[in-house]
């Protein structure tokens, strides 16, 4: 007994339908309060009845909300390269090089991810103040590593032990040093694996928010998701869902436009090729 | 003419001994096989001469010169790896000019060199091409064409036709053959587990067991005069005969080896009366396995498609002058013609 062709077919797209409803209704629906103003902010409607920029223009013109996107680029930006950096000279120790407690380190290294934020914030805030970092962009640079290293190390140890060690060994009969190796062959060859973490660290360093709230104090300092929580109207009583909602819809359009992006050059198979195949 | 010398050389990983105690001397411009079943330390003695592993004990010498401790760049040396090893995101000439930018040459002499490897190769039209773009024989003279524009004193080569098809491995053979020839100066070290390239290639091969050197010598003299009653087993093919028992016992010795070619099948007369249990026919020669009542199974070579059913009943007897006798150990015992 099998259902109908028709049924299957029916199920198939209700639940996908389901799906994306679920993962994109939210942001819709940002995008539709952001366009709206004053008291058509709160007549429920589902389909864009006004076009009203003035919520991005009071946002944009606030003079402090620009400054604090440029703060999340940097904090994310220099977290993704430092920790690439670190992750691919590290996971080129760990899948190539032989050595006592090798497995150990690994484990190590996992097991940092595994501290809820909040078991750390304490010593962290400790430590940051002792580096003379409060209130600097380094603390969250610092910080957001403790998340975006685990995950970069492990996923490029686990790409760079699939890549035939032969041509390592070929390019070590070239003469190429250990860093050679590693700029001009790991890297071209782990590039859709680097975007693929680089991305994810970004994403992660974007959108983080208890340690950009604890170790930062002054507004010209904050990064978006904390200055957007932040944001107040004129008396305790309102809240500006205007502003918050374009707020939030310009902090999301730089994320989509880098999937959209990197999405091309995430490609697979390049490896292909090197060995038989 | 680059002359290769491993004195004592051993190789331990932990406490796993690969090579013991290996002595071997090449000559300038030789072409050398080593052979042998796969885990006998073949590949493991071309790493240590390329300078991809350490050497555990003894002394390595290339032209003299003690080799030990010098970067594999520095040795003078090229290697084919078995699965080519090409660096898949650059171009057939980035490949070829990778070693050669690490040697700091200049751009017009890494062009000049390419230039001429590529010709030599027949692989000029695909320079702009990538390894994935190449089929199997393409990449395989890619790989030979990075390894000769270093202009290496010493050539190693790692079971380079064994991810070939059968066709294409005996042309690419062919092709190594000449490019020995033309490379006169080079020396040549190439590793296989195939007995059938080892006898077409070399000058010389090394015949290698568990982490020993079994012999040393010509084609020839290996197929002639085996040092024991692996080389003997190894070299040649289908297989030497080995027969226990009686048969060798009457003769003093715990194995009786007579390969197939040498022993003669008569329809009427013969030493050893047996009957026909298989054929197999090549076209230029059959091959049949013969059940005999004293010797145990028997494989004979017949010239040409001569026909001969199974279940007939023949009779065999072995060429004397052709007989190996092997002591139990697996050592030869004085041949049975001076006997």
């Amino acid at each position: 007994m099998t259902a109908p062709a028709w049924l299957k077919t029916t199920g198939f797209y209700l639940l996908v339908g389901i799906i994306v409803l679920q993962a994109l209704f939210p942001f819709y629906y940002a995008v539709l309060t952001s366009l709206e103003d004053g008291q058509a902010l709160f007549e429920v409607n589902y389909l864009p009845a006004v076009f009203d920029l003035s919520n991005y223009r009071s946002m944009l013109s606030d003079g402090v909300f620009g400054k604090q996107i440029l703060n999340s680029v940097f904090v994310a930006t220099v977290t993704v390269i430092i920790s690439l950096f670190l992750a691919i000279t590290a996971s080129f120790a760990l899948a190539r090089i032989r050595f006592r407690g090798r497995g150990l380190l690994l484990l190590t290294i996992l097991s940092v991810s595994m501290f809820p934020q909040i078991a750390v914030l304490s010593g962290l805030f400790e430590l940051i103040r002792a580096f003379g970092l409060f209130n600097s962009l380094w603390s969250l640079v610092f910080s957001y590593m403790i998340f975006t290293l685990p995950f970069t190390v492990w996923v490029l140890t686990t790409f760079m032990r699939a890549l035939p060690i032969e041509i390592e060994e070929a390019a070590i009969m070239d003469g190429a040093s250990s860093f050679t190796i590693i700029r001009r062959i790991f890297v071209p060859l782990l590039w859709p694996a680097m975007v693929t973490t680089g991305l994810l660290a970004f994403i992660h360093a974007w959108n983080e928010f208890l340690f950009a709230l604890t170790f930062l104090s002054t507004d010209t300092q904050r990064t978006v998701p904390v200055a957007i929580a932040l944001i107040s109207g004129r008396s305790e009583f309102e809240v500006p869902w205007g502003n918050i909602m374009a707020a939030s819809v310009v902090v999301t359009l730089p994320l989509v436009v880098l999937v959209l992006i990197f999405q091309r050059r995430i490609v697979s198979g390049l490896t292909a090729g090197a060995v038989k195949g | 003419m680059a002359s290769v010398e491993l004195k004592n050389v051993c190789k331990s990983f932990g406490s796993v001994e690969v090579l013991r105690d290996v002595n071997l001397s090449l000559e300038g411009g030789e072409f050398v096989v080593f052979v042998g079943p796969s885990g006998c330390g073949k590949s493991t003695l071309l790493r240590l001469i390329a300078g991809l592993e350490d050497i555990t004990d003894g002394e390595l010498m290339i032209d003299g010169e003690r080799m030990n401790d010098v970067l594999p760049a520095k040795r003078g040396i090229s290697m084919v790896f078995q699965s080519y090893a090409l660096y898949p995101h650059m171009t057939v000439f980035e490949n070829m000019a990778f070693g050669l930018e690490q040697a700091k040459l200049s751009p017009d002499e890494i062009k000049a060199r390419i230039a001429q490897a590529a010709d030599m190769l027949q692989i000029s039209e695909y320079m702009e091409r990538k390894p994935r773009q190449l089929s199997g024989g393409q990449r395989q003279r890619v790989a030979i064409g990075r390894a000769i524009t270093r202009q290496p004193r010493v050539f190693l080569f790692d079971e380079p036709l064994s991810n070939l098809d059968a066709a294409l491995r005996v042309d690419t053979r062919l092709e190594i053959a000449a490019l020995h020839k033309r490379l006169a100066d080079t020396t040549m070290i190439y590793v296989t587990h195939d007995q059938v390239e080892a006898m077409t290639l070399a000058d010389r091969i090394v015949v290698l067991n568990a982490g020993n050197v079994e012999q040393v010598g010509t084609p020839l003299e290996l197929y002639a005069n085996p040092a024991s009653q692996f080389v003997a087993g190894f070299i040649g093919s289908p297989r030497m005969n080995f027969i226990g028992g009686e048969v060798a016992a009457g003769h003093g010795a715990a194995t009786f080896g007579i390969r197939p070619e040498h022993v003669d099948l008569s329809r009427d007369k013969g030493l050893w009366k047996g009957t026909v249990r298989l054929t197999e026919a090549l076209g230029s020669d059959t091959f049949a396995h013969v059940d005999t009542e004293t010797a145990g199974m028997v494989n004979v070579r017949l010239a040409g498609a001569e026909r001969i059913g199974e279940g007939e009943t023949v009779f065999l007897t072995p060429q004397t002058e052709a007989v190996h006798l092997f002591d139990d150990a697996g050592w030869p015992v004085r041949k049975a013609k001076a006997a």
